[in-house]
């Protein structure tokens, strides 16, 4: 089966930005999008350590030690950016002044539960961050993840498992195989990626996928 | 006449007694006071209760606090970081009592302490595990948790300049917990890279020093 890499799976999310928008990209996979942002759209990327205007890379020799996103990579400000304390930064987020945030997953539901933030495993410590306060606040919620887990079991299920981050919250899902929308009926087809048939990605779903 | 300045590390942590809850700001490796910990290390104060977003990574900080068996409790958003050996090791082994609070919770818990309030509510975790056993109100329809003020009895800070009033500056996004948690701690210890005699330019300041006790000069960056 055709699938996308990590980089291809952002760069598909990136298609989906408006121009103008206010977004939060969490940690992992997520912090690749801004890398393929379309040319002539302008986008304020916030991230919750206290920094709007997250810029790239900075080139060897320019690096600022206490300018890091919420990954812990250096970085750059962006024109127009500010930097700002805690309390500030998720006044952002639970208040409705971001527009979207994009994150990664354990598990999504068909209701739009996700669960990003701990596991069953009791040797493996939680770890929240600004997830909960990120899905109860910004009405747009990108979930990027693998498909499947390493093992082959579903990731986009009927019921989350594992202890959940936010209720009903996801608007749409993006795998390496396949983009969803969550609806009242449960996961919609928005895309299948070229080559695969929905026969053979719905096999490797645990919930239905509505076409 | 009023001067906050003391004269080195060791001499801002020596109040520090055994059991104290002990705020540090930072987030990652940036705006971490990373040489009054080192003082805190020297000073050995044990069975602490540390408040801060993570939990240290390699051989600094608070990993190094948690090296030393120094720390009975980590109340954060993120323990699990690139690098969080010590932490996960007395997790594992059971020697370490863990307190998970989403950040924007942990923050404005943090606030509400500073600021005198007896807690707020919010959407954040409602309907989760992290909101077992905590009160849940319904307003308008929506459901939120009753989250309480979270204090502390010292919070150590790293800031960029400060001047003798105790008045605090910071640089880029190492300001993150650090002005917060000024406002929460009954002693808040901040380590400034350039410390004056001279004031601060007030439209450039950022903590007033009505939230600060103690002022050090530490000009080492990470």
């Amino acid at each position: 089966m055709n699938s996308l890499t990590d980089q291809q799976l952002a760069a598909r999310v990136a298609q989906d930005i408006p121009d103008g928008s206010y977004v939060n990209l969490g940690i992992g996979k997520p912090t690749h999008v801004s890398s393929h942002l379309p040319e002539g759209r302008e986008v304020i990327y916030q991230s919750e350590n206290g920094i709007l205007g997250v810029g790239p890379t900075p080139a060897p020799g320019e690096e600022d030690v206490e300018l890091i996103d919420a990954s812990k990579r250096l970085i750059t400000t962006a024109p127009g950016g500010s930097f700002f304390e805690q309390s500030d930064s998720f006044a952002m987020m639970r208040g409705g002044h971001i527009d979207i945030a994009v994150l990664g997953g354990y598990q999504v539901a068909q209701n739009g539960d996700l669960a990003n933030w701990a596991t069953l495993d009791e040797k493996f410590p939680p770890a929240v961050g600004g997830a909960m306060d990120l899905v109860v606040g910004v009405p747009t919620i990108f979930v990027m993840m693998r498909h499947t887990n390493k093992d082959g079991s579903p990731k986009l299920v009927n019921k989350c498992t594992y202890p959940l981050t936010g209720l009903g919250v996801v608007t749409r899902v993006y795998t390496d195989l396949v983009v969803l929308d969550i609806t009242p009926d449960g996961f919609a087809l928005v895309e299948l990626l070229a080559g695969n048939s929905l026969e053979d990605v719905q096999s490797l779903t645990e919930a239905r996928i509505h076409t | 006449m009023i001067d906050k300045r003391v004269k080195d590390l060791n001499e801002a942590v020596s109040q520090i007694g055994d059991g104290a809850a002990v705020m540090i700001g930072g987030f990652g490796s940036s705006g971490i006071p990373y040489g009054l910990i080192d003082a805190l290390v020297e000073q050995g104060a044990r069975e602490l209760t540390i408040i801060s977003n993570n939990a240290g990574a390699g051989e600094t900080g608070i990993a190094r606090l948690l090296k030393e068996g120094q720390v009975a409790k980590v109340v954060c958003s993120y323990p699990r970081s690139p690098g969080s050996v010590w932490f996960e090791r007395r997790y594992e082994q059971g020697e370490i009592e863990l307190e998970v609070v989403p950040q924007g919770t942990l923050a404005e818990r943090i606030r509400a302490a500073g600021a005198g309030l007896g807690g707020f509510l919010t959407k954040t975790s409602y309907g989760t595990l992290l909101a077992e056993g905590k009160e849940t109100r319904l307003i308008d329809g929506v459901g939120y948790v009753l989250e309480k003020p979270l204090p502390a009895d010292f919070s150590l800070l790293r800031a960029e300049a400060g001047d003798r009033w105790g008045n605090l500056r910071y640089h880029g996004t190492a300001r993150n917990f650090n002005p917060v948690m000024a406002m929460a701690g009954k002693v808040t210890i901040a380590e400034v890279r350039h410390l004056s005699g001279e004031p601060l330019d007030p439209e450039s300041v950022v903590t007033p020093g009505i939230f600060v006790q103690n002022v050090v000069e530490y000009g080492v960056r990470p």
